[in-house]
């Protein structure tokens, strides 16, 4: 099977939906790029090229460059998408939710409920998020938190390229709209990714080691943090089952309940604050439905409860990290009443 | 073609329509039969009419908080519309929207929207869509004064001329945002000409006056479907009651509504000039008016008779399908 860069599967599965369905299109800030330029055109594909390609292949009307104007892109990809349309709308980086959220949360996601069944919302927000690229408080942010909390919206974080394509192609056919959370640090990891179509359900998480001492969540990039430090402990006889649930909304809860009534102990592991994450909502989750299971308390490894700092000893002492997590895993298997 | 016989009264029946259905959720909201908020759209009804007229069912608009009048102009469902206002089983929005969030979608009213300025970004996308599918819809937005305040309007109107859209932007100046008047927020005092600085030609109407917004508003829509892109009107007028009903009103002037109700009533006018120009008699009119108010009568008393929705439909239509 091809080996494929997460950017390369991203692309891959825009490009062969547009090919199937004429109503998908492409809408953002230099989605091509050199738009009333003297230059070329396509000469971004994206900020980070994820959509490069795409205009050469289906033109400006269905791969649409627009001004720096995210609430604009933002209610015209929801209108398009209430009239016929199947837009995937990019949002460049997800710290730019705060210009646009009105149209997202109010509008979008709405819809459908507000107008008793009578209207669907079949967009796509493909967004960037993640910290570590320096890129101060502005530019570095996962605000997945924000955008589960929603009711009427969906949320993917797919974690490798396999996964990438299969659940960007069910979220572009999905009925509702769903926000992409591309994780800026995974765009050029790679995997097997096979050339036809698929497409990965929502709501089925992912077990990346099997393990029965200790339970690790990890959201987007973390992920990767928490099967390292898995991996590490194995060396020690430590198991632990690490699940990447692969959306937030849909969540999978009951495979996380599943995992920690057999292990007794869980940690979870995002790159948001502290309060109101990701982290915090599995934890009251599992502490709400799988109390009786619980051995030692369950231990939360986030970035700190401040905006993301640019010097990069400061960065790295915001992010969560493998240590911190590694550290949460001992403390929980170290527990006793 | 200025407004004929037929479309005159036509034009008139949607008008007593709008107003005798404001008045009547006036009447039923003071009575405690509608919970929630109201704002009554009474005093404008010429704009919406003037420009659903020029409309086919599959244009687009998407409306305001003030947005009875143009679901009722749109061919939304008058019986329906009621219900969903009194909050009962049958209602436009199965009891889920409400007045603030009334919609027609079916007939290409694509909703009203609480969110001041939250609109026109939405048409910018219907307007895309009717570009991108080759068809020869326009879009139009209805936005207030007060709207055209907020930086989605702006983002909205240049996106539309960027990228060319068969975009109306329809500006209702009734002279107030909410208690603020409109020569206070709105800086460059004139919204046509902010709007025609992004670009796009930009009309001026005195909205209580049907033949002209008429004129005008087809205009603009022959502008749209040639391709000629955005086009925007700016329609001034006056809303008979308050921001939202319970509205005491305390900023406006002494008699001021009792005047602009006299002087500036879209009704009585349109009556005037057309039995001035022959295009209808006072008996026709009135025999409008009679059956108009039968059948709002009958819509509200069918709703107040309708039963409230089943609380078992809280968690239907959050999303397509089961999550």
């Amino acid at each position: 099977m091809p080996i494929k860069t997460y950017r390369q599967a991203i692309n891959e599965a825009m490009a062969q939906e547009m090919r199937r369905d004429s109503t998908v299109i492409v809408i953002g800030e230099d989605v091509a790029g050199g738009a009333g330029c003297a230059g070329e055109r396509d000469a971004y594909g994206g900020v980070m090229g994820v959509t490069k390609g795409l205009f050469p292949e289906f033109g400006e009307s269905r791969v649409i460059d627009t001004p720096i104007t995210e609430s604009a892109i933002m209610g015209a990809a929801a209108g398009a998408a209430q009239t016929g349309l199947r837009p995937i709308a990019e949002l460049m980086f997800m710290d730019f939710l705060g210009v646009c959220f009105d149209q997202i949360y109010n509008q979008a996601a709405k819809f459908r409920y507000m107008f008793g069944g009578k209207a669907q919302c079949p967009m796509v927000v493909r967004t960037m998020a993640g910290a570590g690229l320096r890129g101060g408080a502005q530019h570095s942010q996962n605000l997945t938190q924000m955008v589960t909390m929603v009711p009427g919206l969906k949320v993917v974080c797919p974690t490798n390229a396999y996964d990438a394509k299969g659940l960007l192609v069910s979220a572009i056919r999905d009925n509702d709209c769903v926000i992409f959370v591309e994780d800026k640090f995974l765009y050029d990891t790679s995997c097997e990714v096979p050339d036809e179509l698929y497409t990965i359900p929502f709501g089925e998480a992912n077990f990346l080691r099997e393990g029965s001492d200790v339970t690790i969540v990890g959201i987007s990039n973390t992920v990767h943090k928490a099967v390292a430090v898995a991996d590490r402990l194995a060396a020690e006889g430590i198991s632990c089952d690490v699940i990447d649930p692969r959306t937030t909304s849909p969540l999978d809860e009951e495979a996380i309940i599943e995992s920690v009534e057999t292990t007794g102990r869980l940690v979870v592991v995002d790159e948001m604050t502290p309060r109101c994450g990701i982290a915090a909502d599995i934890s009251s989750i599992v502490a709400e439905k799988a109390f009786g299971a619980l051995r030692a308390p369950i231990r939360k490894v986030t970035a700190a409860h401040s905006p993301i700092p640019f010097a990069p000893a400061l960065e790295d002492a915001w992010m969560p990290q493998e240590s911190d997590i590694e550290a949460a895993v001992r403390s929980v298997l170290e527990y006793r009443r | 073609m200025p407004l004929d016989k037929k479309q005159f009264l036509q034009a008139y029946r949607t008008m007593r329509t709008i107003r005798d259905f404001e008045y009547r959720v006036s009447d039923e909201f003071g009575k405690g039969n509608i919970p929630g908020f109201l704002h009554l759209y009474a005093g404008q009804e010429a704009i919406a009419t003037g420009m659903c007229m020029n409309l086919d069912d599959d244009d687009y608009i998407v409306s305001t908080h003030r947005g009875h009048g143009h679901c009722i102009a749109k061919g939304g469902d008058v019986g329906d519309m009621m219900k969903e206002i009194m909050a009962k089983q049958g209602g436009s929005c199965a009891g889920k929207g409400g007045s603030m969030h009334i919609a027609a979608v079916e007939k290409g009213m694509l909703g009203a929207n609480a969110i001041v300025g939250g609109g026109p970004p939405l048409i910018v996308g219907a307007a895309l869509s009717a570009k991108t599918l080759g068809t020869d819809r326009v879009g139009v937005s209805f936005t207030g004064d007060g709207g055209s305040n907020q930086g989605t309007t702006f983002e909205a109107m240049n996106l539309a001329v960027v990228l060319q859209l068969p975009a109306i932007f329809l500006f209702e100046n009734n002279g107030y945002g909410e208690g603020t008047a409109a020569g206070y927020a709105v800086g460059s005092r004139d919204i046509a000409s902010r709007a025609a600085a992004f670009g796009m030609p930009a009309l001026k109407v005195d909205g209580a006056d049907i033949f002209a917004v008429y004129d005008t508003c087809k205009k603009a829509v022959k502008h749209c479907r040639g391709g000629k892109g955005p086009i925007a009107i700016e329609a001034s007028i006056t809303r008979f009651r308050g921001h939202f009903e319970g509205d005491a009103q305390a900023y406006r002037g002494a008699d001021e509504v009792k005047r602009l109700m006299k002087e500036m009533d879209c009704l009585t006018i349109a009556g005037a000039q057309a039995i001035r120009k022959k295009l209808a008699t006072r008996a026709q009119l009135n025999a409008i008016d009679r059956d108009v108010a039968a059948y709002i009568d009958e819509s509200a008393k069918a709703a107040l008779a309708a039963p409230g929705p089943d609380v078992s439909e809280l968690l239907t239509d959050v999303y397509s399908s089961a999550y």
